[in-house]
């Protein structure tokens, strides 16, 4: 761009994934995509829709019901010298994987003194909000975080929808990505242009001197709108979306809390021993005396996440919820 | 090394050269295996510690059908596994003691040998997690066109596991050059197959699978050699996978935490008489492959390798703690 405009276009998060997806076919020859219903189905969030007319179904890999073993052949594949992407349909799904991903895929590099890495990455969606109940809402991307010797990120937008998989392919190590299938509908801006972004660093998406709400994936845009509300009432929320739930960037968070002197944690994952229970230790750890009022989490309700619909909005955080929150905060102290 | 084509005349062809390298090779694991009994004993080795006495011939026997190329992904019994692929005793000995010039940096210990200069993938404590990568290893192997076997060792136990029958349905689906090498002692620490397997005929599985599978008797080394070499011919030739059960018996505990209450002496005794070490030295001593002398030459070369890689063991260095979050993220991501 000589004259320094950008140019931007508009598309949805899922077209995002899929062009990201598409390109790292083109680029790289030992990228492929594995996974169940991946091929001849167009992926269950049509995400891959098209990608095997044109690459073939060496490279868009239906497999069997397996997710071990298809995780684990990811692996494996990794270690052969190929670059796979691993489609795990929802992150509820990868607890039957959850082995290959913890024991093996994290922990050989460690295991094995630094002579093996495995440069994978596996997707799956995550996130309630569709009505699919208990054994297809949950959010467990908390529990990757959990573990060292792998990357979780967690793609709000859809400039990190396109641009955080290369990346991540790039990574020597394995590298968790995590949509919320809430999202996949949703359109977003991103330059003509657009390619790989960082996956360390956590963004400012709303600047903001009262308040620091610190969420992730789709909380963001509740908190972003959250956010809107609140300014109208003269309370600037900075809002912060974390990226990468591991490892985590925390001197970004610690930074605006300096400013705001308060902070929010906005998490879909449960409340005991969650992400945002992680941010809010670190905050107390580290910016203790920098804060006006006791971190406070929003986090969805402790309990399987229900069909009926009244019952998952109350499940889960809200804009109300998140607005009423910031308020009390805000009001109540300092 | 001369391959003996032999049938059931096996012995007749068999060269002295052979004979030598295929009883050397197993009692190399039988005296690291002696050897580390001691050290754990002496406090030397901590850990779980799984010895492989009684199944030298499984490791000797299939390791015999493998290239250089091709890559093993084994268990945590897999200290005879890694020796005979090529991984050097004394950074199989420095590993369990926990020395940095420990094959794996002393970060994995006797359950988690690794070698890349080998290709041994491991050394595996999960009971079935080998398999899934050797599948993958594999896939990588059939998508870049290259003729490899990659070579996966497991027990019993593992049969029971969801991902064996994940791995057998994917290799055999895509077709992929693995070699399912089942090593069946007859029982998963205490619990014998009886007690946890419908349908106790292993092969019988793997075929369900459209995977061909033959029972080897793992007591004889030159039975498992011809099954493996045959079997690994297949596998390269791209017939796809093949599953080779390898009929064979543990004579010491499970680990060393293991009271051995599962089963009696005279049933391990009577094992002990079909020892792969002892009959394959009397055959060949009763038909004239090798002498006495060569015998003894050969446990006199194996008892200056064991001291030697005792010795540089015990000359080993620990890692600075400072450096213990090493290896958790690669060191050459560029940020
Ligand atoms: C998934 C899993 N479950 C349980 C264990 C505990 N465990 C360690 S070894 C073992 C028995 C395995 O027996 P087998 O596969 O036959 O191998 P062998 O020890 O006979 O060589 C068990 C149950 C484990 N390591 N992994």
């Amino acid at each position: 761009m000589t004259d320094g405009i950008v140019k931007m276009r508009t598309i949805t998060y899922r077209e995002a994934v899929r062009e990201a997806i598409c390109e790292a076919l083109q680029k790289d020859h030992q990228v492929f995509l594995m996974g169940e219903d991946v091929g001849r189905y167009g992926g269950c969030f049509a995400v891959s829709k098209g990608l095997l007319d044109e690459f073939g179904p060496e490279r868009i890999r239906d497999t069997p019901l397996s997710e071990s073993g298809f995780v684990g052949a990811g692996i494996g594949a990794a270690l052969g010298g190929m670059r796979p992407i691993v489609e795990i349909m929802t992150v509820n799904f990868s607890l039957l994987a959850a082995d290959q991903i913890v024991n093996n895929a994290a922990t050989y590099l460690h295991m094995s003194g630094g002579l093996f890495n495995v440069p994978l990455v596996i997707r799956s969606a995550t996130g309630a909000g569709r009505q699919l109940a208990a054994q297809h809402s949950h959010s467990l991307e908390g529990w990757y975080a959990h573990v060292p010797g792998i990357r979780v990120l967690s793609p709000a937008t859809v400039e990190d929808a396109r641009g955080m998989l290369w990346t991540a392919l790039e990574d020597p190590d394995p590298v968790l990505i995590f949509e919320n299938n809430g999202l996949y509908n949703r359109e977003g801006e991103i330059p003509v242009d657009a390619g790989p972004v960082d996956i360390d660093r956590a963004r400012i998406r709303r600047p903001g001197r009262d308040i620091t709400i610190i969420t992730y994936s789709a909380s963001l845009f509740k908190s972003l709108e959250a956010a809107e509300i609140l300014a109208k009432e003269e309370v600037e929320a900075e809002v912060i979306d974390l990226r990468s739930l591991r490892p985590l960037d925390a001197p970004t968070f610690l930074e605006s809390v300096a400013r705001t002197h308060r902070a929010l944690v906005v998490d879909e994952g449960w409340r005991s021993g969650s992400l945002a229970a992680e941010v809010s230790a670190r905050i107390m750890e580290e910016a203790f005396y920098e804060l006006d009022a006791p971190v406070q989490r929003l986090c969805s309700a402790e309990v399987p996440i229900p069909y009926a619909k009244h019952l998952e909005d109350a499940a889960l955080p809200q804009v109300s919820t998140i607005v009423a929150q910031a308020r009390r905060m805000v009001a109540g102290h300092g | 090394m001369k391959a003996t084509k032999s049938g059931k005349k096996r012995l007749v062809p068999l060269q002295r050269e052979q004979a030598v390298h295929l009883l050397r090779a197993m009692l190399r694991i039988r005296r690291l295996e002696e050897t580390c009994a001691e050290l754990y004993t002496a406090s030397k080795i901590r850990g779980f510690l799984h010895l492989y006495d009684g199944e030298e011939a499984v490791a000797v026997g299939v390791m015999e059908a493998l290239t250089p190329d091709d890559a093993v992904v084994a268990t945590y019994r897999e200290h005879g596994h890694a020796l005979i692929r090529g991984v050097a005793m004394g950074a199989i000995l420095a590993e369990m003691y926990g020395k940095q010039e420990g094959c794996s940096r002393g970060r994995g210990g006797s359950m988690h040998l690794f070698d890349d200069e080998t290709r041994f993938y491991g050394g595996n404590a999960i009971v079935g997690g080998g398999l899934p990568v050797a599948v993958g290893l594999a896939l990588a192997d059939k998508m870049q066109q290259r003729s490899r076997v990659t070579c996966c060792f497991f027990g019993d136990g593992a049969v029971a596991e969801g991902e064996f029958h994940e791995s057998l349905n994917l290799a055999a689906l895509w077709q992929l050059p693995v070699l399912f090498v089942c090593e069946n002692n007859l029982y998963a620490m205490g619990t014998a197959l009886r007690y946890t397997q419908a349908l106790q005929d292993l092969t019988k599985k793997a075929q369900s699978y459209n995977i061909p599978a033959v029972a080897v008797d793992g007591m004889d080394v030159l039975a498992v050699v011809s099954a493996a070499r045959k079997a690994a011919k297949a596998v390269r030739a791209g017939a796809g996978p093949y599953f080779l059960e390898c009929r064979t018996y543990r004579f010491r505990a499970h680990s060393m935490y293991d009271a051995e209450l599962y089963r009696t002496k005279d049933e391990v005794e009577s094992w002990k008489e079909r020892c792969p070490i002892k009959t394959f030295t009397r055959q060949i001593k009763e038909n004239g492959v090798v002498t006495e002398a060569d015998i003894a030459a050969v446990e006199q070369d194996v008892e200056q390798e064991i001291q030697e890689a005792v010795a540089f063991a015990e000359a080993g260095s620990w890692e600075p703690v400072e450096d213990l979050a090493r290896f958790v993220y690669s060191e050459r991501r560029t940020p």
